[in-house]
Order: structure tokens, then sequence, then C-alpha cells
């Protein structure tokens, strides 16, 4: 870490430190630009891992999440504080990073920061006749602010961009989305190949698509408003309802991140249940993943037969959960119940068919001739773009870039056990099916190994009643079905949260979308948002 | 084999002979003929609404309908009575008069080219010596009613999908033209009566054999396109234009969109065993008698509702199998895969029928 | 009356959710005027038996809504399969998931898009009353709120098989819907005009 502190002082002198979960760098705002430049070029900090916008009272800012995958994976945080709060300015970094594009606009919404050179600078989640910036601690709730509205938005084509004048003051440079003249198609919110209420929309030349415009917020709930309402078990049923196809896997990077915080070491049973539960579910989600895929392309069966598999699987939770979807299984410390006496002979039956009914699958939908002609070459993307990007999960690993969190920062029991990374080089959209389908594959290996060695002993470790986390900031990431799902937390040391971000995968997916979809034709974006396969209440959270 | 056209004749006879003015009997026959094709149309459709659904029921392992009657049977009956008390929607700055015709051209289309099919022995509507020709020309007015469905809705989801379904049907109308020329070539006639004759004593997928059975697998293909069915359905798409053409319409206007859509597939079956199956015409092989005569038993409607059914069943095949196809896909498919080869069928079948190879 | 049973469902599996008989009766007998006439039951048999969903889902109840069209609970069996994209042709809308201020004015016009009969079925917490996230600040607190709903169903998700209990309920409240008001659309757009006098002759 000390290595990491004098290579920042190099290029930044004034730097200082905090110490904490991880190293974190305070940087002026007037130098933040220059420096995240240097930290890209100079100290190969190539991901951009999250952008948290904070509100501490006095002060606003953003604390951003960086990886550097050249060394081990070393993260670092930078925390840059706006000059003033009331006209809280930061400048942009998404020419340096892509994926800060949407992340800043998030933060737009949610703060009121405006970001300095940001290409369209419009609210992400809520309408743009909304009033206020909800998660600033000085925010109106009064509904009376802002009713249901049943009339629908205006100008939704404006966008603006800020720059700073000479005098260092904020000018607004208005401009349009699309052209006057442009053949636009909405595609969303009510589409049956959105996978969800996302809307896109897309300017047409002919069947090609030109550019795609995302408009998102159609779900967005204001999980992390309500969290730091709530007491951190309370939280903990939320993230069920981001993903619900990690519902697992994002239950346990919370309580990871809880159980780092309060320092619970988890009993090794639990560690093992909770992996086989991961994996049980990326099973579940790959395989509606497949369906929906075949039935965005056409291929109605193949769904069905996704379907069936995946029923199964769902037994197999409802049996030890008691519940087929919103598991809410994990606890901080734990888990919530003992496995049911039937788990192991279900994982085993179910490990005993899915080779052959993966056989099924390529046979029915991967080997079709119009399937690979539909899905390869369609959507490239390639490593740069990804890691630009910050595409993780299977989309990341079809453009071969070795992205698995479980690999990166081993949780759970995931070090003791093996697998492989799957990694393709297609960068189309057909990679990204098949890396999905060999992923089944590979968690049908991990269970394979812990389902016989499943130790006896204590599922939830000794946790206090009340459970308050010391002052301080973490960040947990874990491997969803999706991609990488990062917590942060910041306590004060109170029974709630003081801010809780949800850093999720589909939230980068669809910052792809134009990039991918452009020049491609209209049924090409259905099959490419197919193969990135996103989950809308992620995104929208 | 029985012959209708007794039945029919002597009908006529009689109804000519009972006194009254010709015009009024030859009303009377076209006002009669024209309720049972209505009445056949209708059930056809409803059955083939029924027979698609527990179909694609069973590829899914799902049981379908099972609850509306034994076996789901009543359950077209349940959806005719929703869709005929469905509220007819017709918007603001839409084409009001091409938006209402639109449904009618299309169930026209399909109406008039049920007529042209040869039921059974002796029973046919309408007989003409260009009656294959016919069947097409008048097919092509349904892609009319599916472009102005598209065009007068005033939206961008129906608009693309009509351009499509234009593109579409325009490009594969050739390969299922020379498909049915290539048989026209064998048989010598356009006449629908006189083609099924030429079949009695073997049909023309084994008479005219490779040219024949290449002919069939293209016009399959084809007609699959032409009815607008997966793999080829892009008109419709329902994963990227949410309905495509029809996304407007609802009630009873959606319902002749969906009827024509299952009649179709049963006019298209229909004309393929008339071109390649033998029409009515029972399955005969030369030298087997007692076989024969068996055959000869089963009435030739029958014969012919079961092939189209049998052609039918592939055709649903193919939809709930295959993925759909790219717009370009579909056109490159045609033009440099499916009509060169339809056109070299075509030289291959006018050889051997010069050379006299086939039997 | 239409309700007897509905088909393969015995009067014992509604256990006490029989209100909407109990209610037929007491109009009955209290000389509200009751003319179902066979017809009507037939447009009513027709109606409930052939309920064509809008794919509609914003979120978790929509996978469930998945599993129910899927081959192990197969909606298809009641004749619900046929899942519309397009609100013109859809007989029910089911809202599957969470409300939001920037949805509702979307789903109040997917609502005015549905032909008539039409039919709202709030499916899932969220839907019902804004479930777990009914104190934020911009979720609508249940999406009767922006639409008639005609039935609601709880869980989070609602098991499949609580969903096949809510269209029955459905299918029960339209085999008697002549007592609650059924189609009675002309009315409503002359009083449709009557407001916007403007707009006569332009919609049809």
């Amino acid at each position: 870490m000390s290595d990491l502190k004098d290579r920042i002082l190099k290029i930044y002198p004034d730097a200082t430190f905090n110490e904490g979960d991880t190293l974190q760098v305070n940087v002026d705002e007037k130098d933040w630009l220059q420096f995240a430049t240097g930290l890209k070029e100079k100290l190969g900090f190539d991901v951009l891992t999250a952008v948290v916008g904070m509100d501490w009272k006095e002060t606003i800012g953003v604390v951003y999440y960086l990886t550097c995958t050249s060394r081990d994976w070393e993260v670092l945080s930078v925390k840059v504080v706006c000059a003033s709060r009331d006209n809280a300015y930061i400048h942009s970094v998404s020419g340096l990073w892509k994926v800060a594009n949407f992340q800043e606009r998030e933060v737009y919404d949610m703060f009121g920061i405006k970001f300095i050179g940001h290409p369209d600078m419009r609210r992400f989640f809520l309408r743009n006749d909304w009033v206020g910036h909800p998660l600033r601690k000085d925010y109106d709730a009064n509904p009376a602010l802002n009713p249901i509205r049943l009339e629908d938005e205006k100008n939704e084509d404006d966008t603006r961009t800020y720059s700073l004048d000479a005098d260092g003051k904020v000018v607004e440079t208005p401009g349009k989305v699309f052209e006057d003249d442009e053949y636009v198609v909405n595609i969303g919110p009510q589409h049956p190949s959105t996978h969800g209420v996302m809307r896109f929309r897309a300017s047409l030349d002919g069947e090609v698509v030109k550019k795609v415009d995302v408009v998102s917020g159609y779900i967005h709930r204001g999980i992390e408003k309500l969290s730091e309402g709530l007491g951190y078990p309370q939280i903990l049923h939320f993230t069920d309802r981001m993903d619900y196809m990690s519902a697992h896997q994002n239950r346990h990077c919370l309580c990871l991140c809880i159980e780092k915080a309060l320092g619970i070491e988890v009993p090794r049973r639990a560690k093992v249940i909770r992996t086989m539960m991961d994996e049980l579910m990326r099973i579940s989600s790959h395989l509606l993943s497949f369906g929906c895929t075949a039935m965005d392309l056409g291929a109605t069966t193949a769904f069905f037969y996704g379907f069936r598999e995946r029923e199964q699987v769902l037994d197999i939770f409802e049996k030890t959960c008691g519940a087929r979807m919103s598991m809410n299984y994990n606890v901080i410390g734990g888990v919530i119940a003992d496995l049911h006496p039937d788990f192991q002979k279900d994982v085993k039956e179910l490990l005993r068919i899915m080779p052959s009914r993966l056989k099924e699958y390529h046979t029915v939908f991967s080997g079709n001739l119009i399937a690979q002609n539909r899905l390869k070459g369609v959507g490239h993307l390639s490593k740069e773009d990804v890691i630009n990007y910050d595409i993780t999960g299977p989309s990341g690993r079809g453009s071969n870039w070795s992205c698995d969190c479980r690999k990166k920062h081993p949780y759970g029991v995931y070090d003791e056990v093996e697998f492989d990374e799957v990694l393709l080089d297609g960068c189309d959209s057909y990679a990204r099916y098949m890396v999905r389908m060999k992923e089944i594959e590979q968690s049908c290996r991990i269970l394979e190994q812990l389902v016989d060695n499943i130790p006896e002993g204590e599922i939830r470790a000794q946790v206090p009643k009340i459970v308050k986390l010391p002052a301080g900031s973490w960040y947990q990431q874990v491997e969803a079905s999706r991609g990488t799902f990062g917590v942060y937390i910041e306590s004060t040391g109170e029974k709630t949260p003081y801010r809780v971000h949800f850093q999720s995968p589909c939230f980068n997916l669809v910052g792809v979308m134009d990039l991918t979809c452009s020049g491609y034709m209209i049924a090409d974006l259905i099959t490419i948002g197919a193969a990135l396969d996103f989950v809308i209440p992620d995104i929208d959270r | 084999m029985f012959d209708f056209g007794k039945w029919t004749s002597a009908f006529n006879e009689w109804l000519l002979g009972s006194g009254m003015a010709d015009w009024l009997a030859v009303l009377i026959e076209c006002v009669i003929i024209a309720v049972m094709i209505l009445g056949v149309y209708t059930v056809l459709a409803l059955f083939y609404i029924l027979y698609e659904r527990k179909l694609c029921a069973w590829f899914q392992c799902r049981l379908g309908p099972m609850r509306v009657g034994r076996w789901g049977l009543l359950q077209v009956f349940a959806d005719m009575f929703k869709i005929l008390i469905k509220e007819l929607i017709c918007l603001k700055g839409t084409d009001r008069f091409l938006f209402k015709l639109a449904p009618y051209l299309v169930i026209t289309s399909s109406v008039v080219m049920l007529a042209c099919l040869p039921w059974g022995n002796g029973l046919q509507i309408i007989d003409w010596n260009i009656g294959i020709f016919f069947v097409l020309a008048v097919s092509s007015v349904g892609v009319l009613g599916i472009l102005l469905a598209g065009w007068s809705s005033n939206n961008k989801y129906t608009l693309i999908g009509a351009m499509r379904s234009g593109a579409q049907m325009v490009s594969y109308e050739i390969s299922l033209g020379l498909a049915i020329m290539t048989i026209v070539v064998l048989a010598g006639t356009m006449d629908i009566s006189q083609l099924v004759a030429e079949q009695a004593d073997a049909w023309f997928l084994f008479k005219g054999h490779i040219p024949a059975i290449i002919a069939f697998i293209i016009y399959v293909i084809a007609a699959t396109a032409e009815t607008n069915r997966g793999p080829f359905d892009l008109p419709e798409a329902e994963h990227e234009l949410t309905a495509g053409y029809h996304t407007e319409y609802s009630g009873i206007h959606f319902g002749f969109f969906y009827l024509a859509e299952y009649l179709n597939l049963f006019i298209v079956s229909g004309i393929a065993s008339l071109m390649f199956l033998g029409g009515w015409m029972p399955l005969h092989v030369p030298g087997w008698e007692g076989f024969n005569h068996v055959m000869d038993f089963i009435p030739s409607p029958v014969w012919f509702i079961l092939k189209a059914f049998f052609i039918s069943f592939i055709i649903i095949w193919f939809k709930w199998t295959f993925p759909r196809v790219r717009i370009d896909q579909l056109l490159s498919f045609e033009w440099k895969y499916l009509m060169p080869f339809a056109l070299a069928n075509l030289l291959l079948m006018t050889v051997f029928v010069a050379l006299g190879w086939h039997f | 009356m239409g309700v007897d049973h509905i088909k393969s469902m015995t009067r014992e599996d509604f256990k006490n959710n029989d209100y909407i008989d109990r209610l037929v009766e007491e109009l009955n007998s209290t000389g509200a005027n009751v003319m179902v006439g066979k017809f009507d039951d037939l447009i009513n048999w027709g109606v409930s038996n052939s309920l064509w969903p809008l794919c509609f889902g914003t979120s978790c109840c929509a996978i469930e809504f998945m599993s129910l069209g899927a081959a192990r609970y197969d909606m298809a069996r009641f004749g619900f399969e046929v899942a519309r994209n397009s609100p013109r042709q859809a007989d029910y809308v089911m809202v599957q998931g969470t409300i939001v201020h920037r949805m509702a004015p979307v789903m109040r016009r997917l609502y005015e898009q549905l032909a008539e009969p039409k039919y709202v079925i709030a499916c899932g917490g969220c839907a019902v009353s804004g479930g777990p996230f009914k104190n934020s600040y911009c979720v609508v607190p249940g999406v009767d709120k922006i639409l008639p709903v005609d039935v609601f169903i709880p869980g989070c998700p609602p098991r499949p098989e609580a969903m096949f209990y809510g269209l029955m309920q459905l299918q029960r409240k339209i085999k008697v819907q002549k007592f609650f008001g059924g189609v009675n659309r002309k009315e409503k757009i002359e009083e449709f005009f009557a407001e916007h006098p403007e707009e006569r002759g332009q919609i049809g």
C-alpha cells in the first residue's frame, strides 16, 4: 500500500491519504482531471469501478473507486470534494473512462453535482421535471413538490453541457439528442425484448440503427435513499429485488461488506452454503438468459427448455429458503436457515441431468445455423472497449477480458475450489452467449466439488442484536450472474448507514448500447440486448 | 372414387328445371356457395388456431388449452366470442379509409384463394384454364392489405413491419411462382382440375422425381415466407416490432389478420398438396390393386384436407424450432440462393420433360 | 348464473372467497334488476375464458409470470397464453412490479390503449401497495392510485399458483360483470365528447 502511495505522490505531490478499507486519496476539485489522467495513463488504473456521489452535510462530492488490472487488481479510492455546496461542480472524467458517462449522470440526478465537460448532462433516473435531488441530505421530501404526474415528460430531446468560463463560472450550453429530421423509433418502456421497462430511442436509417439513446428510470425505486432510513438487517432484502436473477450473490455481497465492517468471521458451513447457493443462482440466471436470448431471436421452444431446468433449481431454493424468488436467505453472519435434508440429493440430480440438457440446448438453439448467423459478428466490443466501459461478467469475458471477481478477489470458498474462468475472444454476441453456456458447466463443476463436502457446524455467527457499523467506509465486490456487483457503505457509527451505494453490473451494460448497436440493424439491437442480458431493476435500483 | 360432381350437377339441374329464371338460380347457387365457403373458412381457421396451439404446446413439453371444453376444444370459440365484442379502435391521425379497408383486403384474398382449391372429386368452385396462375395473382392482393395496414396506422412499428413484408413477399413470390411453374411444365396445364387428374396414377412428387422434390422443398420454404410464419415472420417480429403491421388493430379487425394468417397457412398447404401430393387423389401405388382399392374408399375431401394438415404440420414445426432470420439474411437467402436454384430447377425440369425422363 | 363453477375448479377450492357469489345473491334478493340473458352469458363465457395478457412486467413478478407460461405451470391450459405485445389486442394488463413516477404516465397510457373490455390485475406487493418501496420518494403506492384495479394478487413475488388464483378470480368477476357495470363504451364516449367537443369527428 505504501508503494502505491509513493507512486501517487509522484504524479500528485499534494495528495493526502485516508487509511481505511481501501487506500483513499483526497484530491482538490481543480486538480482532479489532471490527476485522473495521470492515474489512467501513468499508473495504469484502467477501470473506473464505481462513482459514488456523497453528501457530507457541510460539503458535497464524489468518491471514485478505480482498479488497476495490470497490478493484481489493486483498488484505489479517490475522494473529490466540490468547492461549493449550492453550485456544486466537478470535472467530468467521461473522456477518460467511458463508463463515467452514465455514472456521472446518475450522480447529477441524485446530488445535483454538475459535471464540467460531460457531453450530455440530463437526468438519468427521475423525470426531467423533478424538483430537487433526492440523495442530498437537504432534499425536501414533501410529496406536494413531486406529485404523481400523469402527463408525459416534455422536451425529451433537450440536453445540455456545462463548461467553465474564464472567471470560473459554470456556463450552460443547450443541445439536442436527436436532430429534427431523424427517424427515431421508441423501443420501450413496454416492449417484449427490453427485459423490463428500459427505453431505447433508436434513430434509424432504413433498418440500420444510427444512434441509441438510453432512457432509464422507469423502475427507479430509490433503494439507496430508502436504505439510509433503515437498519442494516433491514436493507438486506432490497438486494434480492435489484437483480432478482442474482439475488443470492447480491445479498452475499452486502452481507460480506457488513461483516467486513463488523469484523465477523462467518462459519465455514455458512461459507460453503453461500457459495453453493451463488452457483445455483448463476445456473438459474444463465438458464433464463439462454431462454430469453432464444425467445428474443424467435426460437420460442428453446425458452421452454431453459425454463424446464430452471424450475428444478427453483425447487432446490424453495425447499431450503422457502421461496422461489426473492429468497432472503443470506443474513449478516451466515445464512438464515439450515439446508433442507433433500438438498444434496436434489443438487446431485441437477448435476446429473445438466450435461445432457446442455447438449440439448446446443442442438436446439446454439447449433442452429440461423441462430449462429444472428449472433455471430453482431455487436462487436473490443477488449479495450470492454475495459473502458467496465463491462464485467460474461459479457466482458466474451471479449477475452479476464475479470472474474471470484478469481481476482476470492470470497466464500472460491479460493478452495477448482474452476476455470471462461474466456472467449469472439467479442460478439455469440461469444457472450457461449460464455454463459460454458459458465453453467463451470458452476456445475464447483457444485460437484462442494456437494459432498459441506462441513458440519454453525450456519450463523453470533451477531449483536443491533448492528452498528463503526464510522468509516467499505467497498465490497462479488461476481454476480451478470458481472461485478459492488456495495459501498459509509457509516457514521449509527444503526442506519449514512450512505449505501450499489454498483450494479447491468448499469454499465446499458452504457454500451449506443456503441454496440450503431451500424447494426434493428433486429440486431434486440440480439445485442439479449446477449448482454441486462436486468432493468438492477440498473435503476 | 365418389364424384361429388354428380350431386352438384343434379342440384343445378333441379334448380334450373324448377321453373325459376336462370339468373335467380345462379344467384341462389352463388349465395349457397358463399355461405358454405365462409362456413368452411371459419371452421378451418378456428381449427387451425387450436391445431397450432396444441402442436406448439407439445413441442414445448406443455399441454396447451385443456380447460375450456374437453381437451380445450372450445377454447377457440371462447376466443372468437371475445374478439367479436372487443372494441374497435381507430386512432386520430390514421388514414381511416385505408385503415379499415386493409383487414378486409387480406381476408378477401384468402377467401378467394380458398375457393380455387380442389376440395374433392367434383368439389371445386372456381375452375378455369389458368387456375393456378389466378391463385398466385390473388395471393398478391393480401400483401397489399398488409402494406396498407402498416402505412395507414401512422405508427413507426407498423410501417417498418409493412415495408419488411413488402420486400419479403415480393421476393419470395418469385421462388414460389418458379416452384409452381416447374410442376406446370411437368403437367402441361394450369387448370386445377386437370392438374389433379394428371396425378391419378402417381403424384407429381414421384412422377417428376428429382426436380419435383427440389421444387417441393423450394415451395415449402417460399410458402413459409409467404405466410409470414417463422423463421420468416419478420413483418410481425413480435420481439422487435411488438406486433408488426397489425400493432394498432384491435377487435375483429385484428381477428381478420389473425384468421387470415392461419387460413393462408391452410391455403399454401392446400396448394402444395395440389401441386405435389396429388390434390384429393388417393395414394396409389402402381401394381398394388388391393391397396389402391382400399385407398379409394377414403373420401376425396379427407385426402385433400389430411395432406394439407400434414404440410401445415411441417410449416408449424419450422416456426417452433427455428429462430427468426434478419431482414438482410432473408433477402440474400432468396436472391442469392433460393431463386437461382429455383430457376436452375425449372431448367432441369424442362430438360427432363423434353427428354421424357419422368414417369 | 355463470359462476356455479369455473371449469375444473370445484366450489370447495374457492374456500371463503365466494364473496362475489354472495354479493350477487344479495343483489338478487333485494330485487336488483337481473337481466342477464343467455347471450350475455355466452359473451361472458367467451371473455372469461379467453383472457389474453399484455406482456408487461417491470420486475421480479414478470419472471414469475414467465414461469407461469412455461411448461410446469402452463397457463395455456386456461387459454391465457396468447400474450399480446400490442395493448390493442390484449384483454388485461397484469401490473407486475413497482410503478414509479416516471412510469406512471406510461402505465396510464397503456391502460388507455387497451381495447374494451379491459381489466387490470395488480400483481405483487409493489403493484398492490408499493410493497417494500412504499416509502420511497418516487414510487406510486399501489397501482390503484392511477388505474382501476380488478384483482389484487399479493406476494413478493406471488407464486404462479397465486397468479392462477388471481386470474380465476378475474374470470369469476367477468362472469357476473353485468352487475358491476360491464362494457358500456358508448356512454363513456359520449361523456368524453361532452368534455372535449372539439374531438368529435376526429376519433372513430
